[in-house]
């Protein structure tokens, strides 16, 4: 366990008969950290945030909460709440009652009750809405309430699964701005759940990407998405083109490589060590791509190709760009500008040229 | 295809649109003419079998029996003695009283098997609720005898207790007692207690549960504050199923109370029978349905009460 981990979840395994959801798992998340858990349904990211709630517990393995171990704790004494996904609003009270559900513990008189409930509706910009009952409040609303009922009791860990997934696409940038705002106002851990990307790029200090029970690579969000490790990272967050190659030659962190479609380019390891011959992949972002309409002065950094389809999208416009040798289309965008009009029409050829950090190479699939 | 042949082929007797009948377009238009039409069948046979009826009932409470006929002219005759003469009271109080024991009996023995269903059984659920209304497949007449057959003084509890040597005699008060008929009431009606409190149990969603849990709550705690209150509706409605037929049942009471055990029903249906006052038994039918009105009606306001307090 590192020293300033906060939640440390240690080689977790979770079965369910013979299915396994979670497979040897690891993970640190320090204090105050908005980490998201991040992949496509199935994929245990579910199962991991309920063991940290305590409704299911580990196969094997560990996790500690602030240093306790949590295998012998029952749900209703964890350190943590959570945000359900279709946030448990309790019918048969109203909005006040729900907020103040958690607080019978403390032991407070009613008057501090409602007090706190109080001041929780400002927190969460509902006041007055404190006699309204469930059934009478959108979806927006419910989510904070939901929000409000487990911060009121301060937990060290706020764990939400998928809190925004059934708002609309405007609600959900709202709340997601005020959900970051929420996180940096109280300071709590956040441990979230999402399958949507570009949520978790938004929101995150940290992502660990998920996928059949296992972590993927556990990044920030400029890490996962400037320098993923696999090819399913790589596609999982946002788009990206991938080429086939084959390593020609090694100098310490340069390398020349052969590119299916780009031809013998010269590009740099990440870190990792290559050796002549060896299969690789190159991708790169479809915004790392520069098109011009005649040939750029480094002819080693450029193909020329033809736009086969374009989409112009207002700020940007995405093009598919035919390259000679190569099946599938290049993704490319750019920002939009008197220039990228003429590219779209695919009359004239036009030339893709990039730079050698906006490389990624991967391992073969 | 050419033009003239898709033409042909659309059905003769589809009418062009446009051409729709003054019903469906008064069915389509308003919701509430359609709600109408739906339960006309229903309101047609409730207004001819239970309306109708019941108003018969309530003009002969006010006639009185002189003889063997009956004088037409009104008259609180029947309700001034029914309330003066103990009897009646007695009975319409000891009905109320022992249906009232069945039903709370049949409800909170019935709770926790419709709890273990709705919640712990994961397959084939319809199994389970089929087993626990098994033996209403069989007749409420052969249900209550085979009672008498299991609390009779030669009964399979008698020698059961005899071969253990528990007791030398038969007990005589398992039949022909007020415990006797409550017994069998509670079991004969226990299905009705069940369903709708499965039902409601059933329906409660498990994230609930998980967030009174995540909130803090022990098992204890959150079946109070969650589950309890989530399915008071099914444990409402499964009181009032069962306290209301039970009120006024006779055959059980015929069968097994004895003297002891006879309850109001036992009474009307001699009004009605041997004694040929129908007048005055009308008047006693529309008594006991006056109490059990109030009795319902104070017993939903109690549970609404008693919600609001526990959560």
């Amino acid at each position: 366990m590192t020293e300033d981990a906060y939640i440390s979840i240690r080689n977790v395994d979770k079965y369910f008969g013979k299915f396994q959801a979670v497979d040897d798992v690891t993970i640190d998340i320090g204090q105050g950290e908005f980490f998201s858990l991040l992949g496509s349904s199935g994929c245990g990211k579910t199962t991991l945030l309920r063991m940290l709630a305590g409704f299911e517990n580990p196969t094997h393995g560990e996790i500690y909460i602030d240093g306790q171990p949590m295998s012998d704790v029952p749900p209703h004494h964890r350190p943590v709440n959570m945000v359900f996904q279709n946030y448990a609003i309790f019918p048969h009270l109203n909005v006040r009652d729900n907020i103040a559900y958690g607080l019978r513990k403390h032991k407070l008189p009613k008057a501090k009750r409602y007090e706190m409930v109080d001041e929780m509706l400002d927190l969460i910009k509902l006041p007055d809405y404190g006699d309204r009952r469930a059934n009478e409040l959108s979806g927006g609303q419910r989510q904070r309430i939901a929000l409000a009922r487990a911060l009121i009791l301060r937990p060290k860990v706020l764990l939400l699964d998928e809190p925004l997934g059934a708002l609309d696409k405007q609600l959900r940038e709202q709340m997601q701005l005020e959900l970051r705002q929420l996180q940096r106002t109280v300071g709590i851990t956040f441990v979230f759940v999402t399958h949507d990307q570009e949520e978790a790029l938004t929101l995150s200090d940290r992502i660990a990407v998920m996928s059949e029970g296992r972590v993927l690579q556990l990044d920030t969000p400029s890490g996962l998405y400037e320098r993923p490790h696999s090819r399913q990272v790589a596609s999982f967050i946002g788009t990206m083109n991938f080429f086939e190659a084959s390593v020609k030659g090694v100098q310490g962190e340069k390398v020349d490589i052969s590119v299916r479609g780009l031809g013998d380019i010269a590009a740099r390891t990440t870190g990792q060590s290559l050796a002549e011959g060896e299969k690789v992949q190159v991708a790169v972002r479809p915004e790392k791509f520069v098109l011009t309409a005649d040939q750029p002065g480094t002819p080693s950094s450029s193909v020329p190709g033809i736009v086969e389809t374009s989409a112009y999208l207002g700020e940007r416009s995405h093009f598919f760009i035919r390259l000679e040798g190569l099946d599938q289309t290049v993704a490319v965008s750019a920002q939009n500008s008197a220039g990228t009009q003429a590219f779209g029409d695919g009359s004239k050829p036009v030339w893709l040229s990039w730079t050698e950090d906006s490389l990624v190479l991967l391992p073969p699939e | 295809m050419s033009e003239q042949s898709i033409h042909t082929s659309v059905p003769a007797e589809l009418a062009p649109p446009g051409k729709v009948g003054r019903l469906s377009r008064l069915m389509h238009r308003s919701e509430r003419a359609r709600g109408y039409g739906l339960i006309a069948p229903a309101l047609t046979f409730m207004l001819c079998a239970i309306l109708l009826p019941f108003a018969i009932l309530v003009v002969m409470s006010f006639w009185t029996a002189t003889g063997f006929d009956f004088d037409t002219s009104f008259s609180l005759e029947n309700y001034k003695q029914a309330l003066e003469r103990p009897i009646y009271a007695a009975l319409l109080e000891r009905s109320l009283w022992m249906s009232g024991i069945a039903t709370v009996a049949a409800v909170v023995l019935c709770y926790p098997m419709a709890y273990f269903v709705a919640f712990h059984v994961h397959r084939h659920k319809m199994f389970w609720i089929i087993l626990m209304t098994l033996p209403f497949w069989t007749s409420y007449l052969l249900r209550v005898f085979a009672w008498k057959v299991v609390l009779g003084y030669e009964g399979v509890i008698n020698s059961f207790l005899i071969s253990v040597g528990l007791i030398e005699e038969p007990l005589e008060v398992l039949l022909y007692s007020q415990s006797a008929v409550i017994i069998t009431l509670a079991h004969a009606w226990a299905a009705f207690a069940i369903l709708p409190m499965y039902v409601s149990l059933e329906k409660i969603d498990r994230s609930l549960l998980e967030a009174a849990t995540d909130l803090g709550d022990g098992p204890v705690m959150r079946f109070l504050r969650v589950t309890l209150p989530l399915s008071l509706p099914g444990v409402i409605s499964a009181s009032l199923l069962i306290f209301i037929p039970t009120t006024g049942d006779y055959i059980t009471p015929a069968l097994l109370g004895g003297p002891d055990g006879a309850m109001i029903g036992n009474l009307i249906q001699k009004m009605f029978g041997p004694i040929n006052n129908w007048p005055m038994g009308a008047t006693l039918s529309i008594l006991l349905m006056l109490c059990i009105s109030v009795i319902c009606v104070l017993f939903i306001l109690l549970t609404l009460f008693v919600r609001r307090r526990i959560s």
